[in-house]
């Protein structure tokens, strides 16, 4: 078992997919989890009231993760409540898939600042804390089409590659600081963004899968529990890949 | 304010050295064992202690406990 009992985890984009289920495990672990929130403000209420039942500390915070001045708010917020931050998981992610020819700048700039710009607010934030505290776990989301790139995606490939560079180069800038930072590549893990797909396109990628099965958000959130825990102390600056064996 | 015995106390605190250590000649770097995070850290600390905002441009020079003496001395006016 993890010894995570008690840490303060805050979870970007936590109240739907693959953030959700971070969230739920991490709770489970007895991890203090803050989550943010944009739109789905009653799924976020319903969280914290289920959590509560199960007397697991689940909060919600309204922000939208592009925001350079609400991630600073958050993380006060976190601070001003459990004064420290042990965990951050850098999750929250959108698609706005499109063709090159047809995709548009504000397609581009929006994908980019929720998904990459993000991981610069809300890591720059939580820095300061964790080089006081000499500890810190930060896990950044990426994706497979990060590494391989996929057609339609630009924007979205452009960003979670993104992710994977700033990754190496803040897990060099504080590895003296003994906080770890890296990335996760999921595959194709069942998700309101991956129901956007018709049957027969879901059929043909699962034909790619080595696991021939796709992903669950759970096998994604078991990752970042690795990561956050103590049996990842020696890893820093690495993209797990998790996708049945999709890359290779 | 005792500008000096304040930056002494927070260049200690920060680097976790001693005050017989910290000399007007001693650099951060060669003398007290600073890396550059604890420069950052430094800087910041000055700061946020004096409520000044210090350029990265202007933080360069200052690499030696008198040259931040100095620097905040005169910043503070």
């Amino acid at each position: 078992m993890t010894n995570l009992k008690d840490k303060v985890a805050l979870v970007t984009g936590g109240s739907r997919g693959i953030g959700k289920a971070i969230v739920d495990a991490l709770a489970a672990a007895g991890v203090k989890v803050v989550f943010t929130y944009l739109s789905s403000e009653e799924r976020a209420k319903q969280m914290e009231s289920e959590a509560a039942k199960e007397n697991r500390v689940v909060i919600g915070y309204k922000a939208d993760a592009a925001s350079f001045s609400e991630s600073e708010e958050c993380i006060k917020f976190v601070l001003d409540k459990f004064q420290r931050l042990d965990i951050l998981v850098n999750n929250a992610g959108i698609t706005k898939d499109a063709l090159l020819l047809r995709m548009t700048e504000s397609d581009f700039e929006s994908v980019v600042d929720a998904n990459l710009k993000s991981v610069f607010n809300y890591s720059k934030h939580a820095i300061k804390p964790m080089m006081a505290q000499r500890a810190g776990k930060i896990i950044n989301i990426s994706s497979v089409v990060g590494i391989n790139g996929n057609p339609g995606q630009a924007n979205y490939v452009a960003s979670k590659a993104g992710v994977i560079g700033f990754t190496k180069s803040i897990a060099k800038e504080v590895a003296s600081r003994n906080i770890t930072v890296n990335a996760i590549a999921p595959g194709f893990i069942e998700t309101d963004m991956t129901d956007k797909l018709n049957e027969k396109q879901k059929e043909a990628l699962v034909s790619q899968i080595p696991l021939k099965k796709i992903g669950k958000p759970e096998d994604i959130a078991k990752a970042v529990i690795f990561l956050a825990s103590e049996y990842a102390n020696y890893i820093t600056g690495q993209t797990l890949v998790v996708d049945g064996g999709l890359v290779m | 304010m005792d500008v000096e015995a304040k930056v002494k106390e927070i260049i200690m605190d920060k680097l976790g050295v001693e005050e017989s250590q910290v000399v007007h000649e001693a650099s951060f770097t060669a003398d007290l064992g600073a890396d550059s995070l604890d420069i950052v850290e430094l800087i910041m600390g000055f700061e946020g202690a004096f409520g000044i905002t210090i350029p990265d441009n202007e933080a360069e020079s200052i690499t030696t406990v008198g040259a931040a003496i100095a620097f905040i001395t005169q910043k503070l006016g």
